[in-house]
This record gives structure tokens, C-alpha cells and sequence, in this order.
């Protein structure tokens, strides 16, 4: 489908707006190394972005979004603090649903600012409030920061917090876990019949292939450390479902996290850092008495943004793609910077999207 | 007014499809020399035979190219994305059987189940700087299992054929395969998760849904669907 001049139009207003907001407009090349982004966000991007070859640098995708190589503009400058804005086509394989275009326009807005963090998350909620200004849109918000401190309060150990942390995007697997650190599903038979095993090797076969057998000799360790650990607290796993399953205006959701708190003391600090944000976004305007904040907000489909994130939707046009979506990513400034991370908070709109939007209500 | 049936050209899956129609009174047969395409349709009028790869048949399908197809349920759904709005499972054919699975080398006393794989692969990325490679040439229909199952830290490698091999060749670390005894599997030292069935699949009668279906072609469908008792 054709990026229209409308679209386009769109697109040079709200990018605009950005400069104007202090963001230094840059470029990204539209063809990007494939390697980079398979190793983010692994196989799944191979359903979402085009994968093409070239004869000298190997594989490589059609921009499937600006974060990644933007980041890595960044973190070749060092300049900080910085705000950038970009804009043009970003390009996603439509697997399920043959309406929704294959290429169409990002406007972007991106802040590396360690210093005030609450400050930059609610400068960039702000900002693209301000785009879109008048439009019938509902804002959605939530906070991966409470989530991952629950997580890390946990009592229990660090294995079981580390394996649950990697499966917080990752909704079904993340319950079949704590079920099972929680005692209410027993461990498949297989499970008990090899720790009970005197000679677990017996009859296996010979070791081939790259991963060892000292490695799956770790891995029984591991399962009987694990095995030996009392259940994860009923009371613990009801605590985080609260939070999960918190849906409500953003200041009602603060006071019910401080409830929370008394009895997790680990979500102290997030929960404070949540309370700064909703005072700097009230500074700059927002009305933080309808938002709304969801606990479970942004968990299928936001991997790497670990803080913040928020999304702007057409509540009377179900049909259409969020018109814009944001939020805080400090850790995959981490695996991109090699261990180097920046404070990192951005946010998109699509233009396009506003355009059909306005056609709509025509 | 003709609606086509694409057949597999060769080998024991067009074998069985010509008895499987033969036994239902429509005689599918090749015409002309062994080595040549094309083919003749008795008991039934208005329908031309066509002779394809198996490979090509989901493809031809969805283009509208042919009206019915045979070929294997794993074909479909992996080279159709959206294959059920596209053609139309019309028979399951009771031949071709195999089982798509996930397998890893028996010496992996600590993997049973895609949990376990999935925990592997997060200690694999860790120690080897790399995903866990598993090979197939199914990669729609591995990749969305693996998604609707949340396993992670995974990244698919191609492989075409002798893919129970690339263990032992260091170029993955586990395989998706097709199966039907397990055979190969087991010389190879390899062993199935017990959850790691992907799909059953098996010779199947497809109906292609864009192609032209007016002037008489349906009518033609009706008929061949009473003889054949679909």
C-alpha cells in the first residue's frame, strides 16, 4: 500500500513538533543487519520483519523499527544528555491479518537522560500527548519497574527469580512457572524419576553435539536445588497477582500499591519512582486523575522496555494499530551497548493512523 | 467448464492417491511415457488431472491455479500463512502419515518437556554466547508452536534434508522433523519431548478457495463429492 500525502503531511507536523520539543532529527539506514536484531528479540522477528541477503554483509531486514539502530547512534556519540526524532517507513510482515499494511510511517521521539529519569519518562509521555492533541484517543499506562521489583523481592531464589524476570513478556509460560515455584502443580514424572535416579546417565547414549555433559550434569544439579526449596508463599503469589491484575486511574492504583507495599517492601522504591512520575507528568499538565494505569499492561508485546510504558488508542476504531506506543528500555541500551547502558525513554506515533482516523469520522 | 486436481507426479504418495480415488470409482491414471506429466480422469466428467511436486501444490492451491489438491497437511499449513481461509480441508486420506516433533539427543537425561528446552536454552545462551540452534524446514509451524508455548532463546537453522545429522554435526543443537517410526530418530541418538508434538499430519484432499468456482464448476465439485463421499 501507498504512504499517502496525507500521511506524509502527518508525519512532517508531528516531526516538527518534535524539533521544536528540542529533539535533533536524525536518519537510520533502512537496510539493517540482520544479526543485531535476531539476537534482541530472537526468532520472532523473522515473522514480523523482512529478511533479505546481500552477497557482502550477509543477511539483512528492512528496518522493522528505529529503536535499535538509533540506540546505537547513541551509543556511538556518547553524547547525553540527548533527545533525537526521526521519521519514515518502517516495514512488518502481516502473517494473520492482510488489512494492516506492510510498510507505513514511524514519527519518533527519544530521550537518553540518566539524570532525571521520572522527568524524561513523563517529558516523553508529554510530548507525544501534545501531538496528539484533540483526538479521540485513550491513554493506557503501566510500569514493568513495579513488576520487576515484586519479582526481585520474591523469597525464594535467585534461579527461580532469574527464570521468571525472563518470562514477564511472556504471560502463559510466566504462570506455568510460578505454579509450579509455588507447589500448586507438581513437577512432570520424568522429573522426579531422574532426581531419583542413582546413575541418571545410565543408558543414554554416548555425549555428542555442542552442549556437553557437564552441562547437563549442571542443570541436574540445578533441579535438585531447586527441588530441595520450599514452594514460593501463597501469600507472595497473591500479592503479585494484585499487582497483575491492578486496572484502575493512575492515583488510585499508587495508593493501592502502597497497601501493597507493607507487606512487599521489595516494590518501595518503584512504587516511589511511579509516584515521582505521576507528580512530573501533573507538572506538565497531565491529567493523572483519568489516567489510567494496568498492571498487566504492555506484557505481550513490549519485550526490552523494562520501566515505563504507555500507549495512545482509538477507543471508537478497534480495528486500528495502537496510534502511538512508548516507553522506558534501559536494558536493551545494556545488550546493545555491551554492558554500557543508558538511561534510555522513546515513544512512536503513527501518522498514518490519524489520517485514517480523521477519514473515519468524516 | 473443468475444475483441476492437482496429484503428487511421483513416488507412494501418488500411488496411494490413485488408489484412494480408485477405490471410490474415479480412475486416475498417467498417460503417455513414465517419465511425462500428465494424466487422464475416468468415472467422473468435467475434471482434468494435473501432476505436481507435493511441494507446489499448497502454493497452486492458494493462487486459485488448481481447484483440488492432494498433498500433506504439514505442507499446507506451512507454506500457507492464513491456510484455513485460503483452501479448505475437505478429506483426510488415512495415508502419508507422519508426526511433526521436536527431538534432542538422548544423552539429554535433564530434557523431557518444552519447559525443559526452554530452560535449556536460557543456560545455553549463557555459557555458548549464541541461541539454541534448532534445525527443521519447518519454519512457520515450529516457530509459531514455540511462541504459543513460550519457549525463548531459540533461533531456527534451515536445513533441507539428513537434518537428524546436525546434531552430530555441531550445526544445532536440537531438530523439528517429520517422523513416521521414529527409526531414524533413535539411530541417531535422538529422542522425542513428550510434549513436542507439533502436528499430526497425513495425505489430505484440499479445496482451494479463490479458485473459479461459476460456470458449472461447482456443479462439477457436487458430483465428485457424492462419488467420491466426502
Amino acid at each position: 500500500m501507498t504512504i499517502s500525502a496525507a500521511g506524509r503531511a502527518e508525519a512532517a507536523r508531528i516531526a516538527a513538533q518534535f524539533a521544536a520539543a528540542g529533539a535533533l532529527p536524525v536518519e537510520t539506514a533502512i537496510l539493517q543487519p540482520a544479526d543485531t536484531l535476531l539476537d534482541l528479540y530472537g526468532e520472532d522477528i523473522r515473522a514480523r520483519a523482512y529478511v533479505t541477503a546481500d552477497p557482502l554483509a550477509g543477511e539483512m531486514m528492512l528496518r522493522p523499527d528505529f529503536t535499535v539502530p538509533v540506540v546505537q547512534m547513541h551509543m556511538e556519540s556518547q553524547a547525553e544528555p540527548a533527545r533525537y526524532t526521526y521519521s519514515g517507513e518502517v516495514f512488518r510482515k502481516q502473517e494473520s491479518d492482510e488489512r494492516r499494511p506492510h510498510e507505513f510511517l514511524q514519527v519518533g521521539y527519544e530521550v537518553f537522560d540518566g539524570k532525571a529519569p521520572a522527568q524524561a519518562d513523563a517529558e516523553v509521555f508529554a510530548v507525544i500527548a501534545k501531538a496528539l492533541d484533540g483526538l479521540p484517543l485513550r491513554a493506557a499506562t503501566g510500569d514493568f519497574g513495579i513488576l520487576m521489583a515484586a519479582v526481585g523481592g520474591l523469597a525464594t531464589s535467585e534461579a527461580r527469580k532469574a527464570a521468571l524476570m525472563r518470562h514477564l513478556w511472556r504471560p502463559r509460560r510466566f504462570r506455568a512457572l510460578l505454579e509450579r515455584f509455588g507447589g500448586k502443580v507438581a513437577p512432570p514424572a520424568s522429573r522426579a524419576a531422574l532426581l531419583s535416579a542413582d546413575e541418571p546417565f545410565k543408558g543414554a547414549g554416548a555425549e555428542f553435539g555442542l552442549r556437553s555433559r557437564d552441562e547437563v550434569e549442571q542443570r541436574i544439579e540445578a533441579l535438585r536445588k531447586d527441588a530441595a526449596l520450599p514452594p514460593i508463599s501463597g501469600e507472595e503469589i497473591s500479592l503479585l497477582d494484585m499487582i497483575l491484575s491492578l486496572r484502575e486511574t493512575a492515583q488510585n492504583v499508587l495508593a493501592n500499591l502502597r497497601d501493597i507495599a507493607v507487606d512487599m517492601p521489595a516494590i518501595v522504591s518503584a512504587v516511589d519512582r511511579l509516584e515521582e512520575r505521576l507528580d512530573a507528568l501533573a507538572a506538565r499538565g497531565v491529567d493523572v486523575t483519568t489516567l489510567e494505569f494496568e498492571g498487566s499492561y504492555g506484557r505481550t508485546s513490549m519485550e526490552y522496555y523494562d520501566g515505563f510504558v504507555f500507549g495512545f488508542y482509538a477507543e471508537q476504531r478497534p480495528d486500528l494499530p495502537p496510534v502511538a506506543t512508548g516507553g522506558r528500555y534501559d536494558a536493551l541500551t545494556r545488550v546493545l551497548g555491551q554492558g554500557r547502558a543508558v538511561p534510555a525513554v522513546g515513544a512512536v506515533i503513527r501518522p498514518e493512523v490519524i489520517v485514517s482516523l480523521g477519514e473515519g469520522a468524516a | 467448464m473443468t475444475i483441476k486436481l492437482g496429484v503428487p507426479s511421483k513416488g507412494r504418495l501418488m500411488d496411494k492417491t490413485f488408489d484412494w480415488f480408485g477405490a471410490r470409482g474415479v480412475v486416475l491414471s498417467k498417460t503417455g511415457s513414465e517419465r511425462e506429466y500428465t494424466g487422464a480422469v475416468d468415472g467422473v466428467d468435467g475434471v482434468e488431472l494435473v501432476l505436481l511436486s507435493a511441494g507446489e501444490i499448497p502454493r497452486e492451491l492458494a493462487a486459485g491455479r488448481i481447484h483440488l489438491g492432494v498433498t500433506g497437511s504439514d505442507l499446507v499449513r506451512e507454506k500457507l500463512a492464513n491456510w484455513d481461509r485460503r483452501v479448505k480441508d475437505v478429506a483426510p486420506m488415512g495415508f502419508g502419515g507422519a508426526d511433526l516433533i521436536i527431538a534432542v539427543p538422548n544423552f539429554w537425561v535433564d530434557v523431557d518437556t518444552l519447559d525443559d528446552l526452554d530452560a535449556v536454552a536460557a543456560a545455553f545462551r549463557k555459557a555458548h554466547g549464541f541461541r539454541l540452534r534448532i534445525a527443521t524446514k519447518y519454519h512457520r509451524l515450529v516457530r509459531d508452536f514455540l511462541q504459543a508455548n513460550g519457549v525463548a532463546d531459540y533461533q531456527l537453522v534451515d536445513s533441507q534434508g539428513a537434518t537428524e545429522g546436525t546434531v552430530r554435526n555441531e550445526t544445532a543443537e536440537a531438530i523439528a522433523d517429520i517422523t513416521s517410526t521414529g527409526e531414524t530418530l533413535r539411530a541417531n541418538g535422538l529422542k522425542i519431548l513428550s510434549d513436542g508434538l507439533i502436528h499430526s499430519s497425513q495425505a489430505t484432499l484440499f479445496k482451494s478457495r479463490s479458485a473459479d468456482w461459476d460456470g458449472g464448476n461447482r456443479d462439477i465439485w457436487r458430483k465428485l463429492e457424492q462419488v467420491l463421499g466426502v
